[in-house]
């Protein structure tokens, strides 16, 4: 029921090509480490499955994650933000249940009133999403620019798996006219079927999620099913490109995909920065274009598959152009952002993070 | 509750929106319309550039109402790079490295709640360290 075959999927390409025309990645400067976290509750037993997280400042949530890296996009794009049509902002952590964060970035960054806001929840994969709808807006010719944000300060329940991952961080695209972009988008393909992996209830504070059938039947499959008809549908092979990058909810996940779609270490090595930010959630694929964007040439192709929980995923084919060599310095890279590390502890953490009840 | 004061502040807030004098091109800041310099009208917004540099600074160990959820903290005078003196808390920053003349950038950062956890969450500039 739920597999289509590739005859009857038609690739995601506006009329109008479109591409990124700027982009921008946050992250905080705290690190958890964690085997701290593995002191607490394991007493240092057992794996660790990434090295550090980040953990957002007691001053820090979605949106003031969102607007930094906005800002930066901005830079990038070299566009005035009232050039901006959207301001979307994809996530599972926004600060208000009722109150769109999307309009606290919009005007924070200058982009009120002539704009779209509005606030995106596909788990992981909100930021694509916001991408893809973008790319409708854009490509439509409605719109000369859109911004999609993916961005989280993702949550994890004291002792569990996850808390070892749950991290903060994001980025910001600015979707515009391909003639305008450091990235044309060329396709893309979305993959979605009705998988309960991983999810949170209204008023929980903490996710729940199905263990092992997080892998095959939900991650894997997605990605590589987004990937492969993608691919397919371009006619390409993974040789194609020269740089690939996929949801990274802990550090074997993204490697074993990339090796099961045929890519090699080397071609997702500078996307992979979960080991020493942990999964950022909405933010955790684009994140990693970001960290690709900064080192790209112009011609290199990249392949992007972000991964939501529910479940589904978005696979995008990229062509770097001429354009990415003057913007790459026009805002902080999202290395520097990764090495402006404090290293804190798992008293810190749980203050930082609001899991002291203090009436 | 003070929705309307947040609502009416959140442009100066946000981005570090004032003003520029028309007549003698003085950049003011916080936005009061008439030109502390020459007393001419001056409603012309102006975005400062978020660049300054630390005046003097002391850190609150006992926060005011609203605060304490985040003390100690670090509160500076900011000498914005077009003149005029803002007072702005520090972020991202350990007090022992904070020193008179620090070059800082602007941040929009999340100030206080207003109220309890059921209150409006209230953004706005905070300073730290540029690099």
């Amino acid at each position: 029921m739920t597999t289509p075959s590739p005859k009857n999927t038609s690739l995601l390409r506006p009329a109008r090509p479109v591409g990124f025309t700027g982009y921008g990645a946050y992250v905080p400067r705290y690190r958890l480490p964690a085997k701290e976290i593995a002191r607490i509750w394991t007493g240092g037993k057992g794996g660790t499955p990434i090295k550090e997280k980040a953990v957002p400042g007691l001053d820090e949530d979605v949106v003031t994650m969102s607007i930094e890296a906005a800002r930066n996009a901005l830079a990038r794009a070299g566009i005035h933000a009232h050039q901006l049509r959207a301001v979307w902002v994809g996530s599972e952590s926004h600060p208000y249940a009722v109150k769109p964060t999307s309009t606290i970035v919009a005007e924070a960054i200058g982009a009120v009133p002539n704009v779209q806001a509005g606030d995106w929840e596909f788990a992981c994969k909100a930021g694509t999403e916001a991408i893809v709808a973008a790319m409708g807006m854009v490509g439509s010719g409605m719109a000369d620019y859109a911004m999609a944000i993916g961005m989280d300060t993702a949550q994890g329940k004291p002792g569990d798996a996850l808390e070892y991952t749950a991290a903060a961080g994001g980025a910001a695209y600015i979707i515009g006219p391909a003639e305008d972009s450091v990235a044309v988008i060329q396709a893309s393909y979305s993959y979605v079927t009705d998988t309960p992996d991983f999810w949170r209830r209204e008023h929980q504070k903490y996710p729940e999620h199905g263990v092992r059938f997080t892998g095959e039947p939900a991650y894997f499959h997605h990605i590589t099913s987004a990937g492969q008809t993608l691919m397919e549908a371009m006619g390409t092979t993974p040789k194609d490109y020269k740089w690939a990058v996929f949801h990274q909810p802990n550090t074997k996940f993204p490697q074993r995909v990339a090796s099961q779609l045929g890519f090699s270490p080397e071609q997702i090595e500078p996307g992979l920065l979960v080991t020493t930010i942990g999964n950022t959630y909405s933010g955790s694929s684009i994140i990693g274009l970001t960290a690709i964007l900064d080192i790209a040439q112009p011609g290199d192709r990249i392949l992007l598959v972000s991964f939501g929980s529910g479940a589904g995923s978005d696979a995008f084919d990229l062509l770097v152009t001429e354009e990415i060599t003057e913007r790459q310095g026009k805002a902080r890279s999202t290395q520097d952002y990764i090495s402006r590390r404090v290293e804190i502890d798992y008293a810190e953490y749980v203050r930082m993070r609001g899991k002291i009840t203090m009436k | 509750m003070e929705i309307a004061r947040h609502w009416r502040l959140k442009q100066q807030r946000y981005g570090l929106v004032g003003e520029v004098c028309p007549h003698c091109d003085v950049k003011i800041f916080p936005p009061r319309d008439v030109c502390p310099e020459c007393g001419g009208e001056a409603k012309t917004l102006y975005t400062f550039s978020g660049k300054g540099e630390v005046y003097s600074y002391t850190t609150i160990y006992e926060a005011p109402a609203g605060y304490d959820e985040t003390a100690p903290y670090t509160v500076a005078l900011v000498k914005l790079e077009e003149g005029p003196l803002v007072t702005a808390q520090l972020t991202d920053v350990d007090e022992e490295s904070v020193q008179i003349g620090m070059p800082v950038e602007m941040v929009t950062r999340k100030l206080r709640q207003d109220g309890d956890e059921r209150g409006m969450l209230v953004y706005g500039y905070k300073f730290r360290k540029s690099t």
